[in-house]
């Protein structure tokens, strides 16, 4: 193995970055200041949609709880799921794409920076749109999914249901921003020699979520303008009454909700897809077949939607079809299962956090793969819809899956993002702890489920024999808040104090461990050669003499001859004005027309304005 | 618009913002399919006229005739069709602005100020045909509230107008910048965005135009 020799553990301290203002942060245009952005931003986010699951569980701890009141539980898990989703684990993963896609592929940044600011400013102010209102106890109440008629005016006559309409509409334009922003960095901006087939996985499994958001999200818009329509201007695509059909929004939100769901999964998996190897010592067991799988799971999953809507009865062939669909999408799922136990079968492994972060993912991903295919089968399905099996196999998919390899993902590139190690001892323990708190919570639910009791209830009559096992699901919660609070302080306190990392502190293979840590703001002082799938296991002497230049470290851009694109705060303001604009539906139209204008006017001025200097 | 970054190196060899207009234009077949889908999944579901294609009696008495305009409209789809031309000529007389004129004839067609400017015209008109149409709709009682038919339908054509609407604002603002300093052969890509987006509207309109005026 012709590894480069880089500097492990170096003893002088990392650089900082040279501007490190408020100013230059709301004016950053650089990839990976963006990605510690997303970063704290989701994080704060998911720690807040985590206090929400917390309330529903203290609420749930015994029988007749009373601690919220019916109305307040609705909110609360309206809002658990729709944070969880939106504001937390989708940009826990666009962290990871902001950070690391361009290290991957060798690029100076992303296609279109200015366009990446943008999309983290609608997401931090359509954040805060849909999350400020529980403070109010006006928050969204109709679940995350917004079924209608429910959530339709006649039903749903208050304001709450309107700030998640208008907030998932700001949020789509965040994401799908950022898709077509990342779809073509991968497609233009890969480093010579970085072939398609020689990208890292994680950058694969990116490329094909991107897709997935530019083809679902669109489908969630219309889904939500008929809402909006509806509920302002009294149009009938949901009423009922006017011979609506009563499943079209289930269809239209479904055909979104369960990409969605392979949106939520597959950047973790390419993040174990990166890690597994790493600490195995051994390239990713059967690369081709990790890529197709991928997009076989992207392709299928624009298939099986109705397998959500098992029980509104469509009828013995629709039911088939989406059974047997989901049974087939089963497949993929298990070939990456399988290849990742084959990565590590006889490497040399190291138990690092990020590691074992990695394997809890295939196993509780696993766990929660099988009660999948379980409900694929109507007949079963029929018994576990609306029951807390369903909340067990989920969280299962989202916790277990896509969280554990976003906190593997976590300690694995924390280095890259900020030059130092991240404790391992303080690791193992919330590794631990939330691993077995995790199982705590979320097994027992899966025997209450069966039991029969029924998700979304704020409270239940004793005797049912749900008692213990709510019991046990709440202690599992508050042992997570433990686990997670070990985590924020382990957070803070490496960043600080962590012991300092060098340019690859694991010894793994790819682009992104070749540059200094944390990454000089140019990325690459070279555009690095590549030659295979590991560039610094297995590359020729070209890619190894780039990968040198590249570790060399305090090069400033202009030492370099390298052009970078001017920081700008018109990306926030064309956002800011976008929400603002937004929320002047919920009060009067002349709000509306002030910021348009003032959003079109810098719009403009962004647009005429020259990203970087020119070149000499 | 912002200034051309071609000496960028990039896989392909083409410029990001052509690879990302086409990725844009891939997500908007699916916000069309979805309001297309809807407007034919409602098809013949609404409980109350007035109805596309068939005549309606409401109980009180009151008739209603089919109330698309099928002429008219197809007037509408020759204009738009008519200002995809244009934008391929505009598209053209930016490419060769630097190639000599002789005649007559080379100097119209050479003219990107023109061609511009009978797109943005050709678009506003059908615009215009729209708006008229609409009105014509809420006169005879189809408002976006009576019915699913006028729901699904004002909805899936208001949004195509939007997009229209839109084009004519891209178009307006690449004439400003032709006005000011002039469009040379360093701002074909941004005409050739805005060609792409223009010809892809078109085409959804055809699309609506046969599903929606011409399948009955």
């Amino acid at each position: 193995m012709a590894t480069t020799a880089m500097p492990v553990g170096s003893s002088t301290a990392p650089h900082e970055y040279e501007n490190s203002g408020l100013w230059s942060w709301l004016t950053t245009v650089d990839h990976k200041r963006i990605g510690v952005l997303y970063l704290y931003t989701s994080l704060f986010f998911f720690i807040w949609g985590g206090m929400e699951a917390v309330i529903i569980r203290a609420q749930l701890q015994g029988p007749n709880g009373q601690l919220v009141s019916a109305e307040m539980y609705n909110q609360l898990f309206t809002m658990h799921g729709t944070t969880m989703v939106f504001l937390a684990i989708m940009p826990l993963s666009a962290a990871f794409f902001n950070f690391l896609i361009p290290l991957q592929i060798g690029a100076r940044d992303v296609a279109f920076p200015r366009l990446n600011a943008f999309s983290y400013w609608v997401y931090l102010f359509g954040g805060i749109f849909i999350t400020v209102p529980i403070l109010f106890q006006l928050a969204p109440n109709g679940g995350w999914f917004g079924y209608t008629p429910l959530t339709t005016r006649a039903y749903s006559p208050g304001i709450n249901i309107d700030f998640w309409v208008i907030g998932l509409q700001i949020l789509g334009v965040s994401s799908l921003a950022a898709a077509f922003n990342f779809i073509t960095t991968i497609i233009n901006l890969r480093a010579p020699g970085m072939t398609l087939m020689r990208m890292p996985m994680f950058t694969w499994m990116s490329f094909v979520v991107q897709f997935l958001v530019i083809l679902a999200f669109p489908v969630i818009t219309i889904a939500l303008v008929f809402l909006l329509f509806d509920r302002f201007f009294g149009t009938n695509f949901y009423t009922v009454a006017q011979g609506a059909d009563p499943l079209l929004w289930q269809h239209l939100f479904w055909i979104f909700g369960h990409p969605e769901v392979y949106i939520l999964i597959l950047p973790a998996f390419g993040l174990v897809s990166e890690v597994l190897p790493t600490f195995s010592r051994k390239p990713l067991f059967g690369y081709p077949v990790m890529v197709y799988s991928g997009i076989l799971i992207g392709v299928l999953g624009f298939g099986v939607w109705a397998h959500h809507m098992f029980s509104v009865g469509m009828g013995p062939i629709a039911d088939s079809f989406f059974a047997l669909s989901t049974l087939l999408i089963g497949i993929p799922t298990g070939v990456k299962i399988f290849n990742w136990i084959a990565t590590m079968a006889q490497g040399s492994l190291r138990f690092t956090t990020a590691m074992l972060f990695a394997v809890g993912l295939v196993a509780l991903f696993t766990i929660g793969g099988i009660s999948g295919v379980m409900h694929a089968s109507p007949p079963a399905d029929l018994q576990q819809t609306d029951t807390y099996f369903v909340v067990a196999h989920f969280h299962y998919v989202l916790f277990g899956g896509s969280i554990m390899g976003i906190f593997a993902g976590i300690y694995h590139y924390f280095p890259k993002m900020f030059g130092r190690l991240m404790n391992e001892r303080l690791g193992k323990w919330h590794f631990w702890l939330n691993f077995i708190a995790m199982n705590l919570t979320f097994f027992p639910m899966h025997f209450s489920g069966m039991l029969g009791m029924p998700r979304r209830i704020y409270t239940y009559d004793g005797g049912q024999g749900w008692d213990t096992f709510n019991f046990i699901s709440s202690m599992g919660a508050y042992m997570l808040v433990v686990s997670t609070s070990i985590f924020v302080f382990n957070f803070f306190r490496s960043k600080k104090r962590g012991e300092v990392a060098g340019s690859n502190p694991w010894e793994a293979g790819t682009l992104e461990w070749s540059i200094p840590s944390p990454a000089p703001e140019y990325n690459f002082a070279v555009l690095p050669t590549v030659s295979s799938r590991y560039p610094l296991w297995e590359g020729n002497e070209h890619d190894a003499e780039s990968a040198r230049i590249n570790a060399q470290e305090g090069k400033t851009p202009a030492q370099l001859n390298i052009v970078l694109p001017y920081s700008t705060i018109k990306p926030l303001i064309v956002a800011g004005s976008m929400v603002l604009m937004f929320c002047g539906l919920l009060t009067t139209i002349a709000v509306t027309m002030i910021f348009a204008a003032i959003m079109v006017v810098a719009l403009y001025s962004w647009l005429l304005s020259p990203l970087e200097p020119e070149h000499h | 618009m912002s200034a051309p970054a071609a000496h960028h190196y990039t896989s392909t060899g083409l410029d990001s913002r052509k690879i990302a207009i086409w990725a844009f234009i891939g997500s908007e077949c699916m916000l069309f399919v979805s309001l297309i889908s809807t407007y034919l999944i409602y098809k013949g579901k609404s409980l109350v006229g007035p109805y596309p294609h068939e005549a309606y009696t409401s109980p009180t008495g009151q008739t209603f005739p089919p109330i698309l305009d099928i002429p008219v409209t197809s007037a509408s789809t020759f204009v738009l069709l008519m200002s995809s031309l244009a934008m391929v000529l505009a598209l053209a007389a930016v490419q060769n602005k630097e190639v000599p004129k002789h005649t007559t004839g080379d100097r119209i067609l050479g003219s990107s100020k023109l061609w511009l400017w009978m797109t943005a015209l050709l678009g506003t008109t059908f615009l215009g045909f729209q708006a008229y149409e609409f009105t014509a709709f809420v006169n005879e009682g189809l408002t976006i509230r009576t019915n699913l038919f006028g729901s699904s339908f004002f909805t899936l054509t208001g949004f195509h107008g939007a997009h229209v609407t839109a084009g004519v604002i891209w178009l307006v603002s690449l004439l400003a910048i032709d006005y000011r300093r002039g469009l040379g052969p360093n701002d074909a890509l941004n005409v050739d965005l805005a060609a792409l987006y223009w010809h892809f509207v078109d085409v959804v309109w055809i699309v609506i135009f046969t599903l929606v005026y011409l399948i009955q």
